[in-house]
């Protein structure tokens, strides 16, 4: 090493807890506290250069940051699995530099991050939810000025999001929006729900665990405090209605949760398992079986890895 | 040493100690309570309990203090708690600007009476920017035992109730005129001790004895 | 079928120490040590330093080692670790005036006080491969003659003793003066309209490339503001920190930066009297094209200052500032490459059923048409 390189690997002391520094923490507590103090409501907050691009999580990283602690129990999914590279990646980080606790089940966790989807089994008093928004101003495709869509949740004036609904269906005959498909927070602020399928709308009412949305590129943190009621925007004529698969889960036989679709050939052969992995294998471990979950194909299926 | 010079210098140990033991980790523990507290109003939580603060600054109201105060968060100090001891602590501790104007804080720190001014007084946001309220942390005698008052809103499952003890006159009254400026308005951090209950403005407060009609007359 | 997820963890650090490898390249060569990326390419530290403000040239050349020359991911690097330092404090103003400059041009003026100083630039080399370059030849000391070390005058100054040019505080008058604090768009949440401190801190920050065009832009008649290059003038100034015990500025040392100031024609409006108005740039390190393009779109972006319709994207400040930061855009555009799956499957549902009624609607279309046609024969 030369000296210059020298100086430089001592220069850079060691990290704090967590990553951010204390103010940085305390600037999003302060926002987090406001968040749930005005359900749907999306604070503004000074987000930090984070050590992973923008987009990629940086705001739920920066909220889970803040409130984790040594005690918690640490669960990180993408599109429902703990597996995928970029839960893979947000997980190994949390251990590194907060050398907290981790599991892949839902029901051992205390804070759990998600981009995307919301698990299964209904969370409890004891969890929180932190999910990670790329896009949190659901009335932003309608409006691109900040500026506009501030006054338009000041007035409460959500007219042209009605409009907007109401034209997809004259001309499609559906509400076209099958994902970050819009709520109304507590009767009062129109809020995205960040892109998880909205299918998963109707588990953020009424829910038992605090739910905290952290967007670091957009700068804005929001939450649903507990038991408040979080209803998915409508028409008399039109309702509200999620997406049902006609098939159960190939693995575990479940019915009524969110089933990814894995192609198996090029002929156009097709499964249906489920999005949630966790969820998945609980029941499996029950002895719930699917068409597909032959004991080979497990045999099969581990010995490739 | 001179007499000036010796309470200096025991001033400024004042100052100095009686901070968190280890900062990083009570400050968390202290912000998820104050977290649950806000994300379920009514419950009570515990602050971690290693402070020392300067009298008569009381030990609940220092630890969210440093939990939650820097730089960037003017305080309003009630008179009381206005002595040359807690500024000096504050100061070193959180590094926070005092100011005189109850309006002009982002946190105000009061016993509850005639020491703290009506609700009125502090900033309840903008209509744009709601966040940007004060939150005022009261000392109250104790946060049970005293008459029930019936809680409803986010947060709360069905009902909950609280019974703190010394909370001011037209407590409930002065809530619900908080209730009615939604989204802006105020919240609140009733502390006792170490226990800190919240009520953040959506929570709807009635005396238990009310009933039901002066609930939805408080809409 | 999970295979290619599952070992995610496996999967993430083999591909991290192939990266490793690709980096280094032939063993066979020497590795690149950061003294000669500082000395060699100095213009790249340069960017890396003003893009991600902060000024540390070895840590800057650091950052352009480990991310194999690619800029924005440098940037980014740097930025990263900008946020975990500590603040000590704001450092006075820097004094542009005083600036020892190794260079210094106006196009407003044929010779001024000081005279033009050309420096160290590609202006009028011949775009020629040399391949003496190639190797390691010699190179001619460089020839520096003695200046009398007195400071430069700033053209605008020269504008200003005539008092045809705005004043530096801005139409307005709210540009910060040198003992206000002025903001910090890293530490406090971004707020629209912005002010112009705030604005300019964006904006020297912001990707040199959408800087660029949205200047050239305004070049073009997307916003034209008629400027003209006061002055451009690069060196090394003083950086002062007050210390309050000591009751007097210490100074931490020097730092090299660029400013540009365009002077552009105002003819005037109700509030304003006709006047040259200022467009302002200040980079870390020796870039004009950064500055120049800075200054071309502070000045678009005061449009409403000077009463001047805003129709062009240079002068729209929502976009051009929620845009110029390549970190962000770069973070975002390449988040798409992460799986999509779950929303994809919700879309893949909702356009299968729209296709099969579409479909169960021309059958039935079909079907009419053919039932009239045999009804009308």
């Amino acid at each position: 090493m030369t000296g210059q390189a020298q100086d430089i690997a001592g220069g850079m002391a060691a990290y704090n807890f967590a990553y951010l520094d204390e103010q940085t923490k305390r600037m999003i507590r302060r926002a987090i506290l406001k968040g749930i103090a005005i359900p749907g409501y999306q604070v503004p907050f000074a987000s930090r250069e984070m050590p992973m691009p923008y987009g990629w999580g940086t705001g739920g990283v920066q909220v889970t940051a803040s409130i984790i602690g040594r005690d918690d129990t640490l669960k990180v999914i993408d599109q429902g699995a703990d597996d995928t590279t970029n839960a893979v990646s947000i997980r190994a980080f949390f251990q590194k530099v907060a050398d907290v606790a981790v599991t892949t089940r839902t029901r051992e966790a205390s804070v759990i991050q998600t981009r995307h989807r919301i698990p299964e089994e209904p969370l409890t008093a004891s969890q929180v939810l932190v999910y990670q928004v790329p896009i949190p101003e659901p009335l932003r495709f309608l409006e691109p000025r900040e500026t506009e869509t501030r006054k338009m949740h000041a007035l409460e004036e959500y007219g042209l999001m009605h409009v907007k609904l109401y034209e997809d269906i004259a001309r499609h005959g559906h509400i076209a929006t099958t994902y970050a498909y819009p709520v109304l927070v507590d009767d009062r602020y129109v809020m995205d729900p960040s892109p998880t399928p909205k299918f998963d709308n109707p588990k953020m009412d009424m829910c038992e665990a605090l739910q905290l949305f952290g967007a670091g590129r957009e700068k804005r943190i929001y939450a649903i405090p507990p038991y408040t009621r979080v209803v998915s925007l409508d028409f008399e004529d039109h309702p509200f209605e999620v997406q049902r698969f006609e098939e159960p889960c190939a693995l575990c036989a479940a019915r009524d949760v969110y089933l990814d679709e894995v192609i198996l050939d090029d002929k156009g052969g097709r499964m249906f398992v489920c999005s949630d992995t966790d969820h998945c294998e609980e029941r499996r471990a029950a002895g719930h079986r699917g068409h597909l979950a032959a004991e080979e194909a497990y045999a099969t299926t581990e010995a490739a890895q | 040493m001179t007499h000036a010079a010796q309470s200096a210098a025991s001033m400024s140990a004042v100052c100095v100690e009686g901070g968190f033991a280890d900062p990083v980790i009570e400050a968390q523990v202290a912000f998820r309570a104050l977290m649950d507290a806000m994300a379920r109003p009514g419950s009570l939580c515990d602050l971690p309990g290693s402070l020392a603060p300067p009298a008569p600054l009381p030990e609940g109201l220092a630890a969210i203090a440093l939990t939650l105060c820097d730089p960037d968060t003017p305080v309003w100090l009630a008179s009381v708690y206005d002595t040359p001891e807690v500024r000096g602590w504050l100061a070193f501790h959180c590094a926070c600007p005092l100011v005189v104007e109850p309006a002009q804080s982002a946190f105000a720190f009061a016993p509850a009476g005639a020491e703290c001014p009506p609700l009125t007084a502090f900033n309840s946001g903008t209509q744009e920017y709601p966040d940007r309220s004060t939150t005022l942390l009261l000392a109250v005698e104790a946060l049970t035992g005293g008459a029930p008052l019936h809680l409803e809103g986010p947060g709360i499952r069905s009902r909950e109730t609280l019974a703190a003890v010394g909370l001011p006159e037209g407590f409930v009254a002065e809530r619900a005129e908080n209730r009615a400026l939604f989204p802006r308005g105020g919240d609140l951090l009733l502390v006792a001790g170490l226990k800190v209950c919240a009520l953040p403005r959506t929570t709807r407060v009635t005396a238990a004895s009310a009933g039901m009609s002066t609930d939805e007359g408080a809409e | 079928m999970y295979v290619a997820v599952k070992g995610g963890e496996a999967a993430i650090a083999n591909a991290h120490r192939l990266l490793g490898d690709r980096r280094r390249g032939n063993r066979d060569l020497p590795s690149i040590t950061l003294d000669q990326l500082v000395g060699q390419l100095s213009l790249a530290v340069d960017r890396v330093m003003a893009e991600a403000s902060l000024y540390a040239p070895h840590l800057a050349a650091l950052a352009v080692k480990q991310a194999r020359g690619d800029m924005i991911e440098a940037i980014f690097l740097l930025r990263a670790y900008r946020t975990t330092l500590p603040r000590f404090g704001a450092s006075l103003p820097v004094e542009t005036g005083e600036m020892v400059a190794e260079r210094r041009v106006s196009a407003t003026f044929k010779d001024l006080p000081g005279g033009q100083v050309l420096g160290p630039t590609f202006d009028y080399t011949h775009r020629l491969l040399d391949p003496e370059l190639a190797g390691d030849g010699e190179v001619d000391a460089a020839l520096v003659s003695e200046t009398d070390g007195d400071p430069l005058m700033r053209v605008t100054d020269i504008l200003a003793h005539e008092d045809i040019i705005e004043s530096s505080r801005g139409a307005a008058g709210d540009t910060p003066l040198p003992e206000e604090p002025s903001g910090d768009l890293t530490r406090e949440p971004l707020e629209f309209p912005m002010q112009r401190d705030q604005r300019l801190q964006a904006l020297a920050r912001g990707d040199e490339g959408f800087l660029l065009s949205l200047g050239y832009s305004t070049q073009r008649g997307y916003g034209r503001t008629h400027p003209f290059v006061g002055e451009i003038r690069m060196g090394e100034v003083e950086v002062e920190l007050d210390v309050p015990e000591l009751g007097f500025a210490v100074s931490l040392g020097t730092i090299k930066v660029t400013e540009c100031q365009m002077v552009t024609q105002f003819a005037g409006s109700a509030k304003a009297p006709p006047q040259f108005t200022r467009g302002y740039g200040l980079v870390f390190g020796q870039s004009e094209r950064k500055a120049m393009s800075m200054a071309l779109v502070d000045r678009a972006l005061r449009a409403d200052e000077f009463g001047e319709d805003r129709l062009a994207p240079a002068q729209d400040e929502e976009f051009v500032i929620s845009h110029s930061d390549n970190v962000q855009a770069t973070g975002f555009v390449e988040h798409l490459k992460l799986p999509h799956y779950v929303d994809f499957q919700a879309e893949l549902d909702l356009v299968r059923r729209m296709r099969g009624e579409f479909e169960a609607r021309e059958a039935a279309d079909l079907e009419t048409d053919n039932a009239s046609r045999e009804a009308a024969e």
